[in-house]
Order: C-alpha cells, then structure tokens, then sequence
C-alpha cells in the first residue's frame, strides 16, 4: 500500500481564522502567543538576568536589528554584503556628534540613524541601477575603503577613535532603549513588508521589468528600501558607540557583515522574525563559543553555507509551519 | 625616481593581471560568481607551503599537487555547492562567500602568519634597469602574465570548451539546447578559474608572505581589474591591469602608501557609476539596464 | 505629421553591436485606431516597440507622442504619459494568486494621477479588472495562485495588468499566441471595449486571420525596415508582403 505525507492545517489553525477566534480564549491564545511570547520574553528578560547575559541580549538585540536590516534589503533584491558598512557610518556619526559637537546622546542616537541611512544610500545611488552582484560587491568593498581613508588621513581619530564618549543616562535606558527599538523594527516593519508597499517591493525582486512596465520608478522604490534599512543599522551603530562610549575602525569590522546575514539565513529569510530568531540563536552560541575566538566566523561562514544549500528556508519557517500544520502520512488511492 | 616607479607600474600590472584572469574566466566568461576566489589563491599558497617545508617535497611537485588539489577543491565547491544554487546570483554570492570566509578564517585561526609562511623565488637575483633594481621573480610575473592572457583570450575563442564558456554566460538556454551540458561546463570553469588562482599564487606569493587577510585583497583586486575593465573581456582586464598597476604605483611614490588600495576602490565606484559594463565590456544586459 | 496623429515613430534606425535590427522605421498611429504591426519572425516588431516604450534606446531617430518626445525616456515615465505595453513571454509573479499580481500597476503612479488618489481598496479594484477581462467570478479563479494558471488565463492577466493603468495607447505583443480559437474570439470583445473607451491600440501579431478582422491598418515589417503600410487587404496583396512572408521561388 503506497502512502505519502499530507500536510493540512491544524484545527486550531482554522478556527482562529476568522473573527469568531473572538469566542473562544484557547483560540486567542494560539493567535496570541507567537506574537506575545518574543514580546514579554524581550521586555522581562532584563529583569531577570545577571549583568553578563543582560550585555549578551543587548547583543542579539543589536545583532537581530543589523539582521532585520539585512532581510529588508534582501527581499527587496538587493544582498548587502557590508551591514558593517550601514553601522559604522552610524557608529561614527553618533561618536562625532557626541563627541566633537557636544549632543546628547539620547538626540544624537536618531539624527545619527537618519545621517547615516542618508550617506549610505547616496554612497550606493550609483549601483541600483545595475545587477544584483554590484550591489553586493560595493557594500563588501566600501568598508574596506573607508577604513584605509580613516587610517591615511587621520580624520575622526584615525587608528585610535574617539574615546570618551558620553554614555546613555542609565543600564535600564540602554536595556530598553534597544529592545523597544528591536520590537518596534520587527513589528513595524513586519506591517509595512506585508502591505502592499511591501508587495511592491517583493515584485522588484522577483521582477523588475514587470514592476517597471506598471509604470513604477523602481529606483525610488530601491532607495527608499535601502534608506530604511540602513538607517536602521546606523541606529544600532549609533547606539553602540554610546555603549562602548568609543568609536574607531573596528566598526567596519567583517564581523558586523557577517553575523546579521548567517542570522537572517538560519532563522529564514523572508519574514523580519526569522532574522530575529537567527540572532536568538547565534549570538548567545557565539559568547558560549568565546573561547574560540577567530574560530567563530569559520562557524558563520560554513552555517551560511549549510543553510542556504540545504535549508533554504530556514528555522523560523520550520517552526511556523510545525505551529500552522500538521504531517501525517495518508494512504494514496 | 619616474623611470622606477614607471617599471614598477608595469610589472605591478602584470601582478594585477595574473591575480585577476582566473576571476574573469569563472565570473567574467562563465557568469558564474566566486566569492571564494581569494581563499583559494591562499589556501593553494598554504598547501604548496606545507607540501614543500614540512613534508620536504621538491617544489616542482609541491606546487602542481597543490595546483591540481585547488582545481578539485573548486570542483567540489561547485558539486556539492553551487549547484544547488545555480542562477540565483545572490545564493551564489552567498555560499561561495561564506566559503571563502570559512577557508580564510580557519587558517586565521590555525595561526598561520608570519614571516616564515612563504613561497621560495624561482631565482633570488635580479637586474639594473636604468638605477631601478628589478627583480627575476616580477619579470618571470610579467611573462607569466602574457601568456595567460594570451592563452585565455585563444582559448575562449578558438577552442570548443572555450567556446562553451562563453555560451553559457550569454544564453544558458540556448547553450543546452547546443548540447552544451552547462552545469558540467560551470564547474569546468570554476575548477579552471581556481587552478589559475593556484598558479597566481605560486608566483605572487614569493614577493611577500602569506596572510590570510591578503585572501580579501586578492578577491578586491580581481574584482576592481575584472569591473573596470569590462566582465568577460580578456582586452578588458589587460587595460584595466595597466590602469591600476600605474594609478597604484604612482600614488604610492609621489602621495603615500596609505592611498593605494583607495584608488583602486575609488576606480571602481567611478566605473561602475559612470559605465557599468567596464571599459570593454560588451554586456549587453546591462546597458539596456535603464 | 499628418493631424490627429497620437504617436509617431520618425527614422528610427536600432543597431545591436553590428546588427541593424530597426532600419529607418517611421509609421504613425492615429487616434482611436487599431494598427497592427506584422511580419516575419525577427524582423523587428518587439524590439520597435521596446523603442517606442523606452526598453530600448535607439541610436537615432525619435519617438513623438502627442507631440512630445519621448524618445529614450525611461519606461516607468512613458507609463505615467499613458502608454502601456504587455509582453510576449507572459512572466507573471508565480507565487502569488492572480488578483494580488494586479496590486503592482495599481499601486503605479500613473494609477494614482488618473484617478485623483480615490481608487478605493486595492484588492477589490484588482477583482473587478480581472472579471472584466474574464476571469470568472463565481469560479473565485482570480483567487488561484499564478503559478497554477494556464496560458489563457495568464494573457488575461498580462491584459488587466496593462489596463489598470488607465493607458491612451495600448501596445499588445502577441498577445493571441498560444491560445484557442474559442478563447481568441472570448478576448476580442474586451479589445473592442478599449476602442470604444477611445483608446488607441498597436497590436504585434502572427495570427493575421485574427488581427484583420479587427485592425484598421495594418505596418509590415521585414528586416527591421518597413516594407508596406495600409488597409490589411492591400498590404496583403502587396508583392513585397508574400516575398518577405513566404520566400521567393528558387
């Protein structure tokens, strides 16, 4: 008797999925839950953990918002090799506005974000326009180049940075500060990726010739992509300079490139929360494995491999489909 | 001082034309795009490294072992990697990177850097050209660099492999259709175009030393020669080698050291913003990119 | 140009790296009328379109439409002058259901121009067009994802897509290919709704029984150059036309 594997929605799936969900508490909750849990667990982990792991979800916060960024741009066709690129540049903004004009770092956090989303969509203005590649190439290259303009004209503190920088008011502002902008990007952008804003974007992806034919300047739209995702990184950036109140070339570090796009890969591309789920897992893998050192990004790369190889759609996906459906095995007729 | 820096120029060119030729091959001629080209030219330097100082091979054999050993690596890279990507240029750009960094930093970690970690010169003399000190092992680059390209540019056009090559780049379709088998010609391509970053590295290496940080510059540099002077033309990256090996050498003689590798990327940007098919490049596809 | 002329193309000449695939290509289109563009394979016909909707640049010549021009202009912008355009290898977005596919030239700039902002939710708009161009409502087909849809309806939608946009001129590129009889004679009718809505329509097209029976003049074109204009009993009787379609005797 030959069998094969059916995968149907759950019971529970169907039910909650009209408004009559309203009825029942069991149905609300299966509704509920998937959002609730990331939020309050982010909200009250601050509470409960001790000074080393709370500096560790600071971490995955700001590494789950570089990946965020990362999954923006890469559902809208563009694969950004240099997140670093996005982050410091707001790193520095952050630092010399802090530091050279004397603003507080609570202003300076956003003009910095806004600055450096600017600067980084202007520097890649030139490359929408053509293949995908170049995009990527130029975001690998960029860094690269503004760490050798750092070093030869000594501008910004040149190899050594500015230090000193004035911190954010409080542990708990710091806490909060980048968990509420995590929630705030995920679900925020989660809303604006599903709309039809978002569609569009998808459909340049996909398609740009159609996209282009239906009278769309797809150029814009590329802008508009890149500028928020790489404000967003630049806000982490910005953020992390006031945190390690330093800033220097090490911001432009290959690390920043690759942990956002090994998280936005093992979580799963596509939906902003596999990102999220990404940074969950690797950040904290990544202090356990601090022992390691160098041997970490060899880690990151090969993960990277393995998952877009052999698991494309990455963790999030598998468990939102475990959550949605259900797999049994049916008898063929 | 002119005289030197602009034989400098020139075998820096050579350099930069024998680092960039096996990137043309596999991206620029086959449109396959590997990442993972710098790690290869390091790790085949460290494997002839290996074979001939601590298992005591004569060099000769070291170095065609490890030639051949980074062709099956780019094999297998392709086989077990690539494959499953084939033609979604971002996933490929992806997994050869995550490759590539995996390689690189691995032998990061494994500590092998220093001075010791270097290729022997194939003859430590060198020659008086005007007051300018020139070196055998940059000349014996510069021949080295005529005949590739030379090679190539024949092979691509006269030879029915070569051929192949370029018609799977231009229309993969109708290549299949030809009975080109286009995914055994790929990985014919990306095996070849890591053989001629094992090559690179046998005769680049000896002018310094190995690091493994040099694994990204090497995948710049191809990149930059492979970008301004046109994807898939070998005139192409002949004109652009010279454009960077004498814009490089220049700056570092009469402004500073410091600036070098900032020409070269700034180059790129300038080329890709203001003709993006390169210098010579004949992509078609990307100038009716409006 | 003649008065009442909508769009004209002017000695356009396109060379392709050493192949001259426009040569010298100047024809007319009129207001409200349906011309088609004919001819053997190769000679032309998409790539003159792609000229006129700014897909491709010619090395000289212009393209005037309303006596603006609009040569090498980008398309998006030739879009929002009322130009629309389908293409001949229908490449819908395959993973999304069909009315979703409509969200994209709804969401244009053009759309928003036309209709002062005030289209009302997306979604329902996408479902009327698609009904109108036959997707059946009751059978909720507009509903199936792209990727399941057979080539019939895949041609509709190419047709909704370019009838969002609110266009003057529609540029139709074979869009009879690869269907039925019965499912050509089901589309004409919407052909003939857009003339009376006054639009004006250039069809490329191989299925000339089809295309003469609704075409008011027809422009023939063989080896990128044109080789005779007019009523389509008149073209067709033309030496010129049987030499470039059938070949000459040996």
């Amino acid at each position: 008797m030959e069998r094969r594997k059916e995968r149907i929605d759950r019971g529970i799936k169907v039910r909650a999925g009209d408004v009559f969900a309203l009825c029942s508490w069991r149905e609300m909750l299966y509704l509920l839950a998937p959002r609730l849990i990331p939020v309050l667990g982010f909200l009250l982990l601050p509470l409960v953990l001790d000074n080393y792991w709370q500096k560790v979800l600071l971490s995955v916060a700001a590494f789950a918002l570089l990946a965020i960024s990362w999954d923006i741009l890469a559902q809208s066709g563009m694969v950004s090799l240099g997140q670093a690129l996005f982050f410091g540049l707001g790193a520095y903004c952050s630092g010399v506005l802090t530091h050279t004009f004397g603003c507080p770092p609570l202003l300076a956090l956003p003009a910095a974000a806004l600055l450096g989303g600017l600067l980084s969509t202007l520097c890649l203005l030139p490359v929408l326009r053509l293949r995908g590649v170049y995009f990527s190439m130029v975001t690998l290259i960029i860094p690269l180049m503004l760490v050798r303009v750092i070093e030869a004209t000594k501008i910004f503190g040149g190899t050594e940075g500015l230090s000193g920088i004035a911190p954010l008011p409080s542990k708990w502002v710091e806490l909060y500060l980048i968990v509420g902008a995590l929630l705030a990007a995920l679900f925020g952008f989660r809303r604006l990726l599903d709309s039809d804003y978002g569609l569009v974007l998808k459909a340049i992806k996909d398609n740009d010739r159609s996209v282009i034919n239906a009278g769309i300047n797809i150029y814009w739209f590329k802008a508009q992509a890149l500028f928020i995702a790489s404000s967003l990184a630049a806000l982490t950036g910005a953020y992390m300079t006031h945190v390690y109140m330093f800033v220097g070339m090490p911001v432009f570090a290959l690390d920043y490139s690759i942990l956002p796009i090994a998280a936005a890969v093992v979580g799963g591309p596509g939906t902003l929360a596999g990102a999220t789920v990404g940074a969950v897992i690797l950040v904290p893998l990544s202090e356990v494995l601090r022992g390691i050192g160098g041997l970490r990004i060899v880690f990151y790369g090969l993960f990277l491999v393995v998952f877009i190889v052999a698991l494309p759609e990455g963790i999030f996906h598998y468990i939102q489909r475990k959550y949605h459906q259900v797999e049994r095995w049916v008898e063929v007729q | 001082m002119l005289l030197g820096t602009i034989i400098y120029g020139l075998l820096n060119s050579a350099v930069l034309a024998v680092m960039a030729i096996g990137f043309n091959l596999t991206f620029g001629i086959s449109g396959v795009a590997n990442f993972a080209y710098g790690a290869m030219y390091i790790f085949s330097a460290y494997l002839s490294w290996t074979l001939f100082n601590l298992l005591d091979w004569p060099y000769g054999l070291a170095v065609s072992a490890s030639i051949s050993a980074t062709m099956a690596l780019g094999a297998l890279m392709y086989r077990f990697v690539l494959l499953r990507v084939r033609g979604q240029a971002l996933s490929e750009v992806i997994a050869t990177f995550g490759i590539g960094l995996a390689i690189l930093e691995l032998f990061h970690y494994l500590g092998f850097v220093g001075f010791e970690y270097t290729l022997p010169v194939l003859i430590d003399d060198g020659i008086m050209i005007g007051d300018t000190m020139v070196d055998w092992q940059r000349i014996l680059i510069t021949g080295v660099a005529g005949l590739l390209v030379t090679g190539l540019w024949a092979f691509t056009h006269y030879t029915r492999l070569g051929l192949a090559f370029r018609g799977i780049a231009q229309d993969e379709r109708t290549a299949l259709t030809l009975g080109i088998e286009s995914d055994r010609i790929a990985m014919i391509s990306v095996s070849l175009g890591c053989g001629l970053a094992a090559l690179a590295a046998t005769v680049i290496i000896p002018l310094g030393s190995i690091s493994p940080s040099e694994g990204y510059e090497v995948l710049i540099k191809a990149l930059a020669v492979c970008i301004i002077g046109g994807l898939g033309s070998t005139g192409g990256v002949i004109v652009a080698s010279f454009l960077i090996g004498f814009a490089e050498r220049f700056t570092d003689t009469y402004v500073s050291s410091h600036w070098t590798m900032i020409v070269s990327l700034a180059a790129i940007l300038l080329v890709l913003g203001f003709k993006p098919s390169g210098l010579f490049g004949r992509q078609k596809e990307l100038e009716e990119r409006i | 140009m003649a008065a009442g002329a909508l769009l004209a193309l002017k000695a356009l000449n396109k060379n392709f790296g050493g192949i001259l695939a426009i040569n010298d290509l100047s024809f007319e289109l009129a207001e409200g009328e349906l011309l088609g563009l004919i001819g053997p394979n190769g000679s032309g016909k998409t790539t003159a379109v792609n000229l006129i909707t700014g897909f491709v640049k010619p090395s000289s010549g212009a393209v005037v439409y309303r006596d603006r021009d609009i040569t090498g202009m980008p398309p998006y912008a030739i879009v929002r002058l009322g130009i629309s355009r389908t293409f001949q290898m229908v490449k819908p977005f395959y993973q999304l259901p069909a009315y979703k596919n409509m969200i994209i030239p709804l969401y244009s700039p053009r759309v928003k121009q036309m209709t002062g902002g005030r289209y009302g939710d997306r979604d329902a708009v996408a479902l009327d067009l698609l009904e109108e161009v036959g997707f059946e409502r009751d059978a909720q087909v507009a509903y199936k994802s792209a990727a399941v849809l057979p080539q019939g309806y895949l041609k509709r939608l190419e047709l909704a897509k370019a009838i969002a946009l609110k266009p003057d001129v529609i540029i139709l590129d074979e869009l009879f290919s690869g269907l039925s009889l019965a499912e050509v004679a089901s589309i004409v009718p919407i052909i003939e709704r857009l003339r009376l809505e006054g639009k004006s329509i250039i069809m490329i097209e191989h299925r000339l029984k089809e295309l003469f029976r609704i075409a008011d003049r027809v422009v023939v074109l063989n080896f990128g150059q044109k080789i005779a204009e007019g009523r389509a009993q008149e073209v067709m009787a033309s030496d010129a036309v049987k030499k470039a379609y059938l070949g000459v005797e040996a």
